[in-house]
Formats: C-alpha cells, sequence, structure tokens
C-alpha cells in the first residue's frame, strides 16, 4: 500500500512550495486564464492528495485503490480495534487515527466551502435589498445604479441577479470614456462569474486564517481575476481610458471628506501593477507555453484521481 | 415583485423625509400621485418593518412608523461593503479598484500626472 500513499504524500507536499513559486513568479499577468487555471489544479490537486493520503495511511490493500482500501481499513480497523494491548489492536487504532483525520480534513475543507458560500450570498442579498431602496439609475451610466456617496466606489455583486454599482464620488470623478472603461470591466466580472473563481480560495482563507502563504495565493488570484477582466475590456474600450480610470478611483478611494471609513488598503502596488500591464504590456504567452501550462493542470489533478481509484 | 420593491423604495422615501413618526394614513396621503389603498400601504410598512427598516410604536388605536435609521447609514453601510473594509476580501463584491494605502495613492497621482492628465478631484 505505500507506494501510491508516498505518491499521495509528494503531491500533498510538493504542491506547497510550487504555490509560493506560482505566487512569486511574473508570467502569470502574461497570462491570467493559464494561470488561474494551474492555481485551481494546485488547490484541487493539493485538497485530493492531502486526503487521499492520510485515508490512504489507514488503508488496507483492495483491488479498489486508496479510496476502496480506506472503507475496507475503516470496517477492518473497528472490527481489530479492542482495547487488550496487541500489536493487531495498536495498528487498527493508528489505522482510524488515519482515516479520522483524512475525513476531518475533507469535511474542513467542504464546510469552509458552503460555509464562504453561505457568507456571500447572505452578504450579496443583504447589499441588494439597500440598493434597492437607495440606488437609482443615470443616464451617465446606463446599467448601472448610483448610490450617493462622495466615496469612489465602482463594484458589481455578481449573482443571478447582478447588480453593477457606482458612487455618485466615481461619477463625479471620472469622464464619459473612463466610465464606460469600468463598465465593460464589470460586465466582464459579471457575464465570466469571476467570483466563483475566487470563491475556493476564499474560503481556503477561512479554513487557514493563519497561513501567510494562503493568503498570498488568495490575493495572487483575486489580482488574475482584475487582469482578466481588464483584459475582456480592452475589447471594448483603449488600455489609456481604463488606465487612468483605475489610477483616478485608485488615488482618491477613501480621500472623500466624510472619513467614516477607516482605509484597510489593499496589498501594495495590485492597482499600480495593473496599470503598468495596460499601459506597457508585455507579450502574452505562446500559444505553446500556454499549452503547456494547461497539461500541467491537468495532470496536477488527474494525477491523485488516479492513485486514488488505481487498483494495486 | 417589482412593483413591491418600487413601492417599498416610496415608503422608505417618505419616512426618511418626515421628521416624525408617521402613521399608515399619513404615509398613504404623502404617496398621492400613486392613488394606494389603505391595506396595500399597510402591507408595505409592515414588510419594511420585518425587514427591519422600520420601526412602529403604539401611538393610542393606531401605529406609527419612522426609519430604523437614517438614510447616510445605510449609504455608509453599502460603501463600507463595497470599499472592503472589513479586509477579509469576501467574494461577495467585486471591486474595481481597492481602497489603496496614502503613500500608494501618492504614486498613482504622480502617475496620472505623468500621462499629461490633470487630477480632477
Amino acid at each position: 500500500m505505500l507506494p501510491p500513499v508516498l505518491l499521495l504524500a509528494v503531491v500533498a507536499v510538493g504542491t506547497v512550495p510550487a504555490a509560493a513559486a506560482l505566487a512569486s513568479a511574473r508570467w502569470p499577468s502574461r497570462s491570467p486564464a493559464a494561470a488561474i487555471l494551474l492555481w485551481q489544479a494546485l488547490g484541487l490537486s493539493w485538497g485530493l492528495a492531502a486526503v487521499g493520503a492520510l485515508v490512504g495511511l489507514g488503508a488496507v490493500h483492495t483491488r479498489w485503490g486508496v479510496a476502496g482500501g480506506a472503507l475496507s481499513g475503516a470496517v477492518h480497523a473497528l472490527r481489530h480495534a479492542t482495547l487488550e494491548p496487541t500489536a493487531d489492536a495498536l495498528i487498527a487504532v493508528g489505522r482510524l487515527a488515519f482515516l479520522a483525520a483524512g475525513a476531518a480534513l475533507l469535511a474542513l475543507l467542504c464546510w469552509v466551502l458552503l460555509a464562504a458560500s453561505a457568507a456571500v450570498l447572505l452578504a450579496r442579498r443583504r447589499h441588494r435589498v439597500l440598493l434597492s431602496l437607495l440606488a437609482h439609475g443615470d443616464p451617465k451610466v446606463p446599467g448601472a445604479l448610483v448610490v450617493d456617496s462622495p466615496e469612489a466606489a465602482a463594484y458589481c455583486v455578481p449573482g443571478l441577479r447582478s447588480r453593477i454599482v457606482v458612487s455618485a464620488g466615481t461619477l463625479a470623478l471620472l469622464d464619459a470614456a473612463e466610465l464606460a472603461a469600468v463598465l465593460a470591466h464589470e460586465r466582464a466580472h459579471l457575464r465570466a462569474r469571476h467570483d466563483l473563481v475566487v470563491l475556493p480560495f476564499c474560503a481556503l482563507g477561512r479554513a487557514f486564517p493563519r497561513s501567510r502563504l494562503v493568503r498570498q495565493v488568495h490575493a495572487a488570484v483575486a489580482l488574475l481575476v482584475e487582469m482578466l477582466a481588464d483584459d475582456r475590456a480592452l475589447r471594448h474600450r483603449p488600455a489609456r481610458e481604463l488606465a487612468t480610470a483605475l489610477l483616478r478611483v485608485g488615488a482618491f478611494a477613501g480621500q472623500a471628506p466624510s472619513g467614516a471609513l477607516a482605509a484597510v488598503p489593499e496589498p501594495e502596488g495590485e492597482t499600480a501593477a495593473r496599470v503598468a500591464r495596460l499601459l506597457a504590456p508585455s507579450p502574452r504567452l505562446p500559444a505553446l507555453t500556454s499549452a503547456l501550462i494547461c497539461s500541467a493542470a491537468a495532470a496536477l489533478v488527474a494525477l491523485p484521481i488516479v492513485v486514488l481509484v488505481m487498483p494495486v | 415583485m417589482k412593483r413591491l420593491g418600487e413601492l417599498e423604495r416610496a415608503v422608505m422615501d417618505v419616512l426618511w423625509e418626515s421628521a416624525e413618526p408617521l402613521t399608515v394614513r399619513q404615509v398613504g396621503a404623502r404617496l398621492t400621485d400613486r392613488d394606494l389603498a389603505h391595506t396595500t400601504v399597510m402591507t408595505v410598512l409592515d414588510r419594511l418593518a420585518k425587514k427591519g427598516f422600520a420601526r412602529r410604536q403604539r401611538d393610542g388605536r393606531a401605529w406609527r412608523y419612522c426609519a430604523a435609521e437614517d438614510q447616510e447609514t445605510y449609504v455608509t453601510e453599502l460603501m463600507m461593503h463595497a470599499l472592503d473594509q472589513t479586509g477579509d476580501r469576501s467574494a461577495a463584491l467585486a471591486s474595481f479598484a481597492r481602497r489603496v494605502s496614502d503613500s500608494e495613492a501618492q504614486v498613482l497621482r504622480q502617475a496620472l500626472e505623468s500621462l499629461g492628465e490633470i487630477a480632477r478631484d
């Protein structure tokens, strides 16, 4: 039984430095879509391998791979776990401990995903209700809602009943072309459901609130999603309009005289990085490189799945 | 359903504009252009009270309604959420540009100037 378990453990441990490397890599901004795919694959592969390695240590040898072995391992261990300090009993207790750890990790991962989804749905519902009481339309931003606040805010509320919202402060700050660029960016988020891409990484942050790496990964994915929406907006609007809109909103968000909001700044340099990317774009990754990245992502997910179900 | 949402908004506007709590009849009277049945106004006020946006108090035999919070409080709540003041980057909303530190805002303003754009704050 050891080789498949070892393989899973190698994947589970190996994805951690791989994530750290990807978080500090420079190429993702040249192909955000490929990078996001790789992040998703890394996350899924880590989860499958970590759970698989734990239950694999509690598994017994069967024709049904690690997954089947874990089930018969549980049955086997429960039958042999007695209070007598025999070798068989000790092994059975050890097996049960690993199986329980694996099940607990799986439950934790599923739970945080559910909890994060529920929190998001509740927050959006409250937000939509408030918008229905307070926001109004404006001919300067067709299809969007305006909230009368001096803050410079522009955002979307994703979901089945999605909304794009800009504040009165943003309306005053941007010219018509820049507003159109902002709307194109937000529409790209809504159409591609980028919120669903970010959600699992947000959930991972809940599971491991103290992990610096998880925070970095979450920030990296959130930034890549912004870049993806920027790229999409460029199909309809010139880069310069989007760049100056970003600079203005970035520079003046939270500068409103109301002072009701205490600033929690974003990770240093995100807006600047997006602007630099718009004004002086690096060439996109060659098609072959992108294809290689996508294959690597597929292999990353396939490996633990195959090991889990492969008969040995 | 859409009409109900729109009515709630109109009723809230009435409550926000009024200095003192209003009876159902008074609210209806201030929505003259809509020609609403008394029971409709009552239903809307009841819904708003259940959702926590309106508060009601007994005044003799009638209920009087007022807004639970003033408009600015709700606008602040919206903006807090929009600008992600909780700092946990929840996936609920997607902001165009997140709030930056003062030093970075300075950098962004310089970038704007170097683009030949005059800051229009």
